[in-house]
């Protein structure tokens, strides 16, 4: 549908509002809601029931790829070119422990980086909720809360009369 | 309304403002003349640095002052100082951001940015007194058709994966820490330049909560490792001493006498910079007394262990009774070279010593003088660590002097410069203080205020 718009946008100004917005939302029935803040608010996402934990197995699968990619380089190496010094050991993991330690921890916060942008499918420079007119508050001091066109309880007069009802500064139907 | 005893910023400002006030930096900014000023010096030095490296590439490492004993000397001397000032901004960020120190906010972002610069002018060292810099690619594992591969049993290799790893851990975790302060500068600039330049870096952050919850994840978990690999990092660099059997290095002490002596020298260079922009953009309400007060209290600790590892040097040498160690132990403190030994020891440890007074430490130019006294010091220490030892090692027959020359002098001044311009450009370019972590301490401050 071409005319359908993105949804509807109300602006709160304190932690404690959009908190509380958020919560009687979901009581609502609401699911396919968003909220915009300038800082991370843990109580938010936990009212939104929001989680993830993929980040940390991202860290983990990274620390493991470059830990085995660091011992296998050296130990290959080590065979493919065998230096004898001194009849040192030519697979000795003390020797080898500082370039696994690096590439463990390098590897790691590579897939840190990468897996925090596509988890969040960014970069993506425009993004309908960029159309909202106060919207450029949101990373300064106001808080958003959307409830988007696509919740099955989506209604143009009572969603917006809800929102109204929480204490919304401003409330503003955001087209797609 | 006055500041409580627990409060580290004055909460009688609004978040809005705090946004309004940093992103006016880069947006409006509001110190031009010492700006270019500060620009001026720091390209004059670059160029110095420049002039140094082509006479170094056209003519080889001889025209510094390295000779047969002492192999290495400001190349590496260098090196380890201005690695050792960037491990302050990873720890101030990382290690204080897990143990949840609130004030670490107002300090975190320029501490990190000078952690890159000071990576790059140590980086660039190691390079340049190669010798034959060009075959620096011969540091990777690669398929060469002379079937040669590298030996990843010596320091000497480790240290290219060490400061590379740092290097782009610290891009990274600098990055993430500042996309959404970018997003907070595009949406607050009016201009379609700025508004592109930030709108671009920003990658488009809308501050979604899920992504949010995402990004604290990440960026913690980015902390949490960040700062074993600044101990690994100063370690390794120890290492290339240590695992030498040369009097006053062969000593496991080592590791944790470098790692401190980088905090130490570090986190004056931090006081300095907070010092410096605090003046210089009217910053007083978000890096205020509390902070100096807080960054004098670390200096003075850092500096204490620090001291510790001078002392254990002293008891190592006599401990063991080796004749060669203890010969070191003279010629450090009775030597050619003494004033070096001595110098370090005053320079670290003597003007340290005001930061035990309240007063002092909240006062801006006494941290600066102190700070910098440090600075000296430290670059004093690094210094003596190598020469002494080199200069006379076990052979009487091939004892011998270092001096510099005008070359390696014009060389490190000049990596002063490469630090200060990137530096500066940072500073012009990129809001300086974290702006969402400020304006979240400063709401808690508030709403404990208010009960």
């Amino acid at each position: 549908m071409a005319d359908m718009p993105y949804g509807f946008v109300a602006e709160f100004a304190s932690e404690d509002a959009i908190v509380h917005a958020a919560r009687l939302v979901r009581q609502a029935g609401y699911r396919n809601i968003d909220a915009f803040t300038p800082f991370p608010l843990p109580r938010l996402a936990r009212v939104m029931r929001l989680r993830d934990s993929r980040p940390a197995w991202l860290g983990l699968a990274g620390g493991i790829f470059g830990f085995l990619l660091a011992f296998g380089m050296q130990a290959f190496v080590s065979y493919a070119y065998p230096l004898n010094v001194g009849g040192r050991p030519l697979y000795p993991l003390s020797a080898y422990a500082v370039v696994i330690f690096e590439l463990t921890i390098l590897f790691a916060v590579l897939f840190l980086f990468v897996g925090l942008l596509a988890l969040n499918r960014l970069p993506r420079l425009n993004y309908p909720i960029f159309n909202a007119p106060r919207f450029h508050l949101a990373s300064k001091d106001r808080f958003f809360l959307c409830i988007k066109a696509e919740d099955r309880q989506f209604d143009r007069e009572n969603t917006a009369r809800l929102l109204r009802d929480l204490g919304a500064i401003s409330i503003a139907l955001v087209r797609s | 309304m006055t500041a409580s005893a627990t409060d580290i910023l004055p909460t009688d400002q609004s978040i809005g403002d705090v946004s309004s006030q940093l992103t006016g930096i880069p947006l409006h900014f509001p110190a031009r003349r010492q700006w270019w000023i500060a620009m001026a010096v720091a390209i004059a030095l670059l160029a110095l640095f420049i002039v140094s490296v082509v006479e170094l590439f056209t003519r080889g490492v001889g025209i510094w002052g390295l000779n047969v004993p002492v192999t290495w000397a400001f190349a590496i001397h260098n090196y380890v100082w201005w690695l050792g000032i960037g491990h302050a901004g990873t720890l101030i960020s990382a290690l204080l951001l897990l143990t949840g120190s609130e004030w670490r906010n107002s300090l975190n972002r320029f501490a990190e940015t000078m952690t890159l610069f000071a990576v790059v002018c140590a980086g660039i060292y190691p390079v340049i007194h190669l010798g034959r810099p060009w075959y620096l690619y011969w540091m990777f594992p690669y398929p060469a058709t002379m079937d040669v591969w590298p030996q990843f049993r010596s320091p000497l290799e480790w240290d290219i994966w060490a400061v590379l790893t740092y290097l782009s851990v610290s891009v990274l975790f600098w990055y993430t820490g500042l996309i959404p302060d970018l997003a907070n500068a595009r949406d607050r600039a009016r201009r379609r330049g700025w508004q592109v330049f930030f709108g671009i870096l920003a990658l488009g952050w809308r501050g979604s909560t899920i992504h949010w919850h995402r990004w604290s994840r990440t960026y913690r978990i980015m902390a949490a490792i960040a700062v074993p690999l600044v101990v690994s990092v100063h370690s390794e660099i120890s290492l290339l001493f240590a695992a030498s059997q040369l009097p006053g290095w062969h000593s496991t002490l080592f590791p944790p006498y470098f790692v401190l002596g980088a905090a130490f020298s570090g986190f004056a260079v931090v006081s300095v910079i907070a010092v410096a922009l605090r003046a210089m953009f009217d910053l007083k309400n978000l890096v205020t007394r509390k902070h100096l007060d807080v960054l004098g209290k670390v200096l003075l600790a850092t500096g204490l262990m620090t001291g510790y590892g001078y002392v254990f040097e002293v008891v190592d040498a006599l401990y063991s009774g080796n004749p060669h160690d203890l010969q070191t132990l003279l010629n450090r403190t009775t030597g050619a070279y003494a004033w070096l030994y001595w110098g370090a020891v005053f320079f670290n440890f003597v003007p340290l010593q005001l930061l035990w007074w309240r007063q002092v430490r909240r006062t801006g130019w006494a941290l600066l003088l102190i700070s910098v006294s440090v600075i000296i010091g430290m670059w004093l220490e690094r210094y003596m660590i190598l020469v002494t030892t080199l200069y006379r090692d076990f052979l009487v027959s091939s004892w011998s002097h270092y001096t510099p020359t005008f070359w390696d002098w014009s060389t490190y001044v000049g990596t002063i410069g490469l630090f200060l311009v990137p530096f500066l450009l940072a500073i012009r370019f990129i809001p300086v203080i974290s702006i969402f972590e400020t304006e979240k301490t400063l709401l808690d401050e508030q709403e404990t205020r208010d009960g």
